[in-house]
């Protein structure tokens, strides 16, 4: 029996293995990219293709309306619940270190609605969005591949992506921007109240917009833009990739929620990071 | 209108009643502790190892951000001794666990869900209970407690980690040493900081835990359903810890 062994290959074979499981997820994490990519590219296209010719496309009437509908109406009480009770957090947290320190609450209001406007609250929305937005259009379009709905899209000469994630895609734009404004506003009334009710700060000193800049406004837009664009796009990048039965749409809506997270926190960073650079500090 | 209120009304009614009866059977499971150890260490590796690199990645940018975020206003004040101030205290007490949990209820409670709700539409379970075997005993209980142990630890680490990213960003974007930072961080951050943040992340775990293991036994009808039971387990994860966050920073200060 003669072994066939490779001499430019390491010799331990657990060695062997590591590196092949290491290339093979990088491999893999490429082809991942490049489908993203592509998915991300073809949502563009379809937008101009719809543009373009509005008629001659069968896209049902009113399914933008229903996707505003699913993204924005349905979300407005899980966004209130939770940016309402992480604004009351914050203001407590960030009063109670003051109070430890200079006891001087004049600044808390201004500095806390200029943090919200230029991160945290397009920033959390975005992040409770991926958690339900993602998660439903992963979980919907992953259903539809493996029941193979979407084969059949593409067998009566519908292109999945223009069918399903532009209208999606659309919506989650506006929505973000939308839901953004107001989680923010929610947040800051939350902790205008918690100052008042627990420390006794008076709400014309915390209600003070006066710290708040265009920059902040305009870091705004460009954050909640991104974000919108990011969620629909890897969720639905998720759910073509499903696979299999249960299994994979259960799989799908995982990688959404994961995926559509990491990249609201990598967006994030490299905006305000880039804001940074550009104002030279002076944000 | 006033129906559709009522209804969903009803409704999260019946889901928090039915996670909280299910929390009862498990502390029931639990009194005379038999657990299934192999599922236990299985379930360990599975939550706890492969979500290190996920948890890195998020504290490293979380520690960073929070830096950025605060760069200006040390700026404004000339104050970099206390960059590591702001940043370490939001990431030790709020930023830190609830990011940290937020990854884990959507890499490992919405895999849980699905893995559970596969088994459910599958009639696994019904296998399980036809061999005399109480699913809860031998599927739920080891996923709780693998799950709370696991996101205790991920916090530990995610906390070191996101310092670190703190004071990286201070060096490259704020030009603040490492020794500036380091002491920033040891004169102002207590020891009860960190605790105040490891004890939320017991309650977010067992919140996350709870939920993904509710919605993935209640499952119904098929495909559809499991995609159903993982984007529901994931929003009842993320309500959750706000809730949980807010009440426990109250409670306790």
């Amino acid at each position: 029996m003669t072994m066939t062994t490779d001499p430019e290959l390491p010799r331990p074979r657990w060695l062997r293995r590591r590196i092949e499981a290491t290339g093979a997820t990088v491999v893999d994490a490429g082809r991942a990219a490049a489908e993203l990519w592509r998915v991300y590219v073809g949502t563009w296209a379809g937008i101009v293709r719809r543009a373009s010719r509005r008629r001659a496309h069968g896209l049902p009437r009113g399914e933008l309306g229903r996707q505003l509908h699913a993204i924005g109406n349905r979300s407005l009480v899980f966004i209130v619940v939770t940016l309402g009770f992480i604004g009351m957090v914050m203001t407590y947290e960030a009063c109670l270190q003051l109070a430890r320190v200079t006891g001087d609450f004049s600044q808390v209001g201004p500095q806390y609605l200029r943090l919200i406007v230029s991160d945290f609250g397009p920033t959390l929305t975005a992040l409770m969005l991926a958690t339900r937005v993602g998660a439903g259009i992963a979980a919907e379009i992953g259903s539809m591949k493996v029941t193979e709905q979407i084969d059949a899209l593409r067998m009566s000469g519908v292109l999945p992506i223009d069918y399903l994630i532009v209208p999606r895609f659309l919506a989650s734009l506006v929505m973000t921007l939308v839901l953004s404004v107001l989680g923010g506003v929610v947040m800051f009334t939350a902790g205008g109240l918690t100052a008042k009710y627990s420390f006794g700060v008076n709400p014309s000193v915390f209600f003070d917009a006066s710290q708040v800049r265009g920059r902040h406004a305009v870091l705004l837009i460009v954050k909640a833009v991104a974000y919108g664009a990011a969620i629909p796009v890897v969720a639905g990048f998720c759910g073509l990739r499903a696979r299999g039965s249960s299994e994979g749409v259960g799989w799908a809506t995982t990688a959404a929620v994961i995926g559509g997270s990491l990249a609201v926190i990598v967006l994030d960073f490299a905006i305000s990071a880039a804001a940074l650079l550009v104002t030279g500090g002076d944000l | 209108m006033i129906t559709g209120i009522g209804a969903s009304a009803l409704r999260v009614a019946q889901e928090v009643g039915g996670i909280l009866l299910l929390g009862g059977r498990v502390l029931r499971a639990l009194v005379p502790p038999r657990i299934d150890t192999r599922e236990l260490w299985k379930n360990l590796y599975k939550m706890g190892n492969r979500s290190v690199p996920i948890v890195v990645l998020t504290a490293l940018f979380a520690g960073g951000l929070m830096t950025l975020q605060t760069g200006p206003f040390v700026k404004q004040y000339g104050a970099t001794a206390l960059a590591g101030w702001g940043a370490g205290y939001a990431v030790l007490r709020e930023i830190g666990p609830i990011l940290i949990a937020l990854m884990f209820s959507g890499r490992v409670g919405a895999n849980n869900t699905a893995e559970l709700s596969t088994m459910t539409v599958t009639e696994q379970l019904d296998g399980l209970r036809a061999l005399a075997i109480d699913p809860v005993r031998f599927l739920v209980v080891p996923r709780v407690l693998a799950m709370i142990v696991t996101l205790v630890a991920l916090t530990v680490l995610g906390d070191l980690v996101a310092l670190l990213g703190a004071a990286v960003v201070a060096r490259t974007m704020l030009d603040i040493e490492w020794s500036t930072m380091f002491h920033s961080f040891a004169d102002n951050l207590r020891p009860y900081d960190f605790l105040h943040g490891i004890y939320k992340s017991i309650a977010f775990g067992t919140a996350i835990a709870m939920s993904s293991c509710y919605f993935g036994i209640t499952v119904r009808g098929g495909a559809v359903g499991v995609g159903r039971a993982v984007n529901n387990a994931v929003v009842a994860a993320a309500v959750s810890i706000m809730l949980l966050d807010f009440f426990l920073t109250y409670l306790t200060g």
